[in-house]
């Protein structure tokens, strides 16, 4: 191959082997579609493969086995002194990473989607250059280049952590500050307050994991800050002051000046899109402020033969979000009448308890002032929440006070991740309380809080005490 | 660089399809040039081109069809314009929360395949959900509605879709059994041609005709032998002159106005929607043209204030402007009742289907030499076959019978015609 010189012709090419672009690439395939995906790293997976989503998971699943080991004394078993080997739980973490990727390397290669290792720029609508050499030219787009880390303010030490530092577990420090109390700061938190550190959190706003419904950020909350050194909300740090083996932080908080020592420091601050670098000042992208490329119901770009899904697009930056766009803007690309037309893209907080809600929150009602009728049922009064030790939490139904229409849930609690899908299809099927309370839902389950909650709505609970008349 | 768009061709014109390139990329045209020959569902027109230029590229093949307003050609006419900075709308693509109308995901996409806006839907299911059959409804409820609109979905290769409308219709009259057709290739070789145009526009206006107005045929035979004999030595002193052909069916048009005059009820139209008849005070002829490229009725207007000399010419006129697929729009529109003379061809008589929304329409058969009897004496004559075929809902057959008998008097003699008429 003679470098620069080569140029393919493709139908369709798409950037990003993320849960959008490589999903995009399989359903095109599908589809009888020429695709060719182009992907900078060395395996496909994207973000929520390789350093978010997957092997979050994996660590937060670990320490839950120790954290439930840890309380088991109190049904009568107990194990002892927890031992951490982080390299192996690391290995762990690796592998299942490592086979998942696999995975989506063996689906590409059994569809022949060709994958190019090289980094990509648009030379106009129409082509695109490779890093390596050699030009794409394409007749369909698919940007799907995910988000990056927001980059650490100017003069911060590079031996401070990010998430994706934090994930690797290079080890277990005795002490961390983890600067910001979003999902990825919390998740983090948790992981290593299990795995033995004293981890304090530092956050900007009042509260932790703004975004959410307050009730239910209550809950975890208080469980989170059981295991915390110290949560600092309202709080600003100020410097970071690397020591060699620990770290200086000034920290504003309660408008007093305070100066603490961690061994290490995260700064879990947000993401920011990957639109930058990409050429698309030679396209008709259109790009807003924030670097997110602005897209229509089909996931078009201004730029009628470019599409762009996923975190590099608008809207909420969640791995289920740009699968779905994926397979909108294939189905685009082949004909098929498609669109966004989604009710319910469900959030989801990894936190323990876990936190999950799903379509209208009660705080979006307010602030619009739509009318609202809530049920809420604590997971308190329910047999198989008591069984497993798991009172914490609640399941809370939103609907339409004349119709009944189910319009958002909100849950925390064990599985609350899992728990939503049931609120996800109730609010795209335009499902009613009737739909949920005349549903049998399986005993004893957690599930059953969603329709007790549903009961509670509808007035016709039997599970709590008769509601005064 | 100049975007020319396909301008507006008409009343209730939307599209043309085009039939022949003047110019293709690359060549250079001259203003007011020809550019494009289009045919629409009324005519074919040939487009001049508004600037002078080079072709850069045009809108589509021979065959292709071209909305109003979509771009035909790009000339590069020297000017330099600015591109348009957006192309696509975008929005952010963040869940529709609150309260969007309820509907099932399959639902939903249904409703885009149909090509219906669900928002614009109130449902019959639980608190307001669209259901399938509120959208299958949507999408086939059209029929009663459009007036100008095919009762039918715009063509469709979706077979699943055209069984589904089919059984929709099919619910909609008893006995009426609408199926998909047949795959006629299994029998033998078949050659297919997309329905365009002016066969598509003959097609809806004599299905609607056929299927609102209750036909009636009325008969008669007109002994035009005198008419003939002075119809013919007039055409030798007219030679050569305007209107000089001076065809028997520009008497036909004077006779008819004479009698439409009488009988106003032939020269109305019937308003289902309103239950209203409008009589109209004006007389407009229109006369089927074959003009090898479809049917196409041109207007004569103003008959009853026409000589027949004027009736000739304009016949003769805009019969070879139909042909040439040249006749504008405004002489085709306007049309109060039609005359259908196919004589010429064959045929001793015929059934003409009525051009709605007019009334009725006269079928004119072949002037033949016939035996008849005269004063008990059999004689040979010149018979023209008559057939008036007419709307029951606005006409009785006595009023058919009058009418007709009035037009057979008129023609059998060329001295009432130029009296009465």
């Amino acid at each position: 191959m003679v470098m620069g010189s080569l140029n393919q012709e493709v139908e369709t090419v798409v950037i990003g082997s993320g849960p959008g672009g490589y999903v995009a690439a399989l359903r095109l395939a599908d589809l009888g579609h020429e695709v060719v995906l182009i992907e900078e790293r060395e395996r496909p997976g994207g973000t929520c493969l390789l350093e978010g989503c997957i092997p979050s998971k994996s660590l937060i699943n670990a320490v839950e086995i120790g954290e439930a080991a840890r309380h088991a004394h109190r049904m009568g078993l107990s194990f002892g002194e927890l031992k951490v080997d982080h390299v192996k739980l690391r290995e762990w973490t690796e592998g299942v990473v490592q086979t998942l990727s696999d995975g989506v390397k063996g689906l590409l290669a059994k569809r022949d989607v060709e994958v190019i290792h090289a980094r990509a720029r648009f030379e106009d609508s129409n082509t695109l250059s490779l890093d390596g050499g050699g030009t794409v030219s394409f007749q369909h787009c698919i940007i799907a280049t995910g988000s990056s880390l927001n980059r650490l303010p100017e003069g911060i030490d590079p031996s401070v952590w990010s998430s994706a530092d934090a994930l690797k577990l290079p080890e277990v420090p005795g002490s961390l500050l983890v600067v910001g109390g979003g999902y990825i700061g919390l998740e983090m938190s948790l992981v290593y307050a299990g795995l033995g550190t004293e981890v304090s959190i530092v956050e900007f706003f009042p509260r932790l994991l703004m975004g959410a419904d307050y009730d239910l950020v209550d809950v975890m909350v208080k469980q989170v800050t059981s295991r915390m050194h110290e949560v600092m909300t309202e709080s600003k740090v100020v410097s970071i002051t690397p020591l060699g083996d620990a770290f200086d932080v000034v920290i504003e908080h309660d408008g007093k000046t305070i100066e603490k020592r961690y061994d290490r420091v995260l700064v879990a601050i947000g993401r920011r899109p990957n639109s930058e670098d990409l050429g698309l000042e030679n396209t008709g992208v259109v790009v807003d402020d924030r670097g997110v490329i602005a897209t229509n119901r089909e996931c078009r770009t201004a730029e009628p033969n470019i599409y762009a899904i996923g975190d590099v697009a608008n809207g909420p930056m969640l791995a289920h979000k740009a699968s779905r766009e994926g397979k909108i803007a294939a189905e685009s690309i082949a004909g098929h009448k498609v669109e966004f037309d989604n009710r319910a893209i469900p959030a989801v907080v990894f936190t323990d308890p876990e936190i999950s809600w799903c379509g209208l929150t009660e705080r979006h009602a307010e602030e619009t002032g739509v009318a609202i009728k809530v049920g809420k049922f604590p997971l308190s009064a329910l047999g198989r929440a008591r069984a497993i030790g798991r009172t914490e939490g609640f399941v809370k139904i939103i609907c339409e006070p004349e119709t009944d229409l189910i319009l958002g849930m909100g849950i925390v609690g064990p599985h609350a991740s899992e728990l939503i899908s049931e609120g996800a299809l109730a609010i795209e099927m335009g499902a009613t309380l009737a739909d949920l309370t005349d549903t049998i839902h399986p005993h004893p389950t957690l599930s059953e809080a969603i329709m007790e909650a549903a009961e509670v709505a509808a007035g016709t609970a039997v599970h709590l005490h008769a509601p005064r008349r | 660089m100049f975007e020319f768009k396909l301008p507006d061709l008409g009343e209730g014109i939307h599209e043309g399809e085009i039939l022949k390139w003047h110019a293709l990329p690359g060549d250079i045209v001259e203003e007011d040039a020809p550019l494009v020959d289009v045919e629409t569902d009324k005519a074919a027109v040939t487009i001049p081109s508004p600037r002078g230029g080079a072709v850069v590229s045009v809108a589509g093949e021979v065959g292709d069809v071209v909305e109003t307003g979509q771009v035909l050609v790009v000339i590069d006419d020297g000017v330099a314009v600015e591109a348009p900075a957006k192309r696509i709308e975008t929005q952010p693509n963040s869940a529709i929360i609150g309260r969007p109308v309820p509907a099932a995901p399959a639902t939903r996409r249904l409703a885009r395949e149909l090509g219906v806006d669900i928002n614009t839907l109130s449902g019959t299911g639980p608190s307001g959900r669209v259901t399938p059959d509120d959208v299958r409804a949507s999408a086939d409820g059209v029929l009663p509605a459009a007036t100008s609109a095919s009762p039918m979905p715009a063509r469709s290769d979706d077979v699943a879709a055209v069984t589904r409308m089919a059984a929709n219709v099919s619910n909609t009259i008893p006995f009426l059994d609408l199926d998909p057709m047949p795959d006629f290739s299994k029998h033998g070789e078949v050659e297919i041609e997309p329905l365009r145009s002016i066969r598509r526009k003959v097609a809806r206006k004599m299905t609607t005709s056929m299927v609102l107005v209750p036909h009636v045929a009325h008969m008669d035979d007109a002994d035009v032998t005198e008419l003939e004999e002075f119809r013919v030595r007039m055409k030798e002193r007219r030679q050569g002159q305007p209107g000089g052909k001076l065809t028997l069916l520009s008497f036909v048009i004077r006779a008819i106005t004479a009698g439409l005059r009488a009988a106003p009820a032939f020269n109305a139209s019937l308003d289902p929607f309103k239950e209203e008849i409008i009589y109209k005070k004006y007389y407009n002829i229109g006369f089927a043209a074959d003009t090898g490229h479809g049917l196409v009725v041109p207007v004569i207007k103003g008959t009853d204030v026409k000589s027949i000399n004027e009736i000739s010419a304009e016949i003769e006129d805009k019969a070879a402007l139909a042909r040439e697929g040249k006749l504008p729009i405004d002489d085709m529109q306007g049309g109060t009742f039609t005359i259908t003379n196919v004589g010429p061809l064959g045929g001793t008589a015929l059934i003409p289907t009525i051009n709605y929304p007019e009334v009725a329409i006269l079928g004119m058969g072949r002037v033949q030499e016939k035996p008849v009897v005269r004063d008990g004496q059999i004689v040979i004559r010149k018979i023209l076959p008559l057939t008036l075929a007419f709307d029951h809902r606005v006409a009785d057959g006595a009023d058919a019978a009058r009418f007709v008998s009035e037009l057979v008097r008129n023609l059998s003699d060329p001295n009432l015609l130029l009296l009465d008429t």
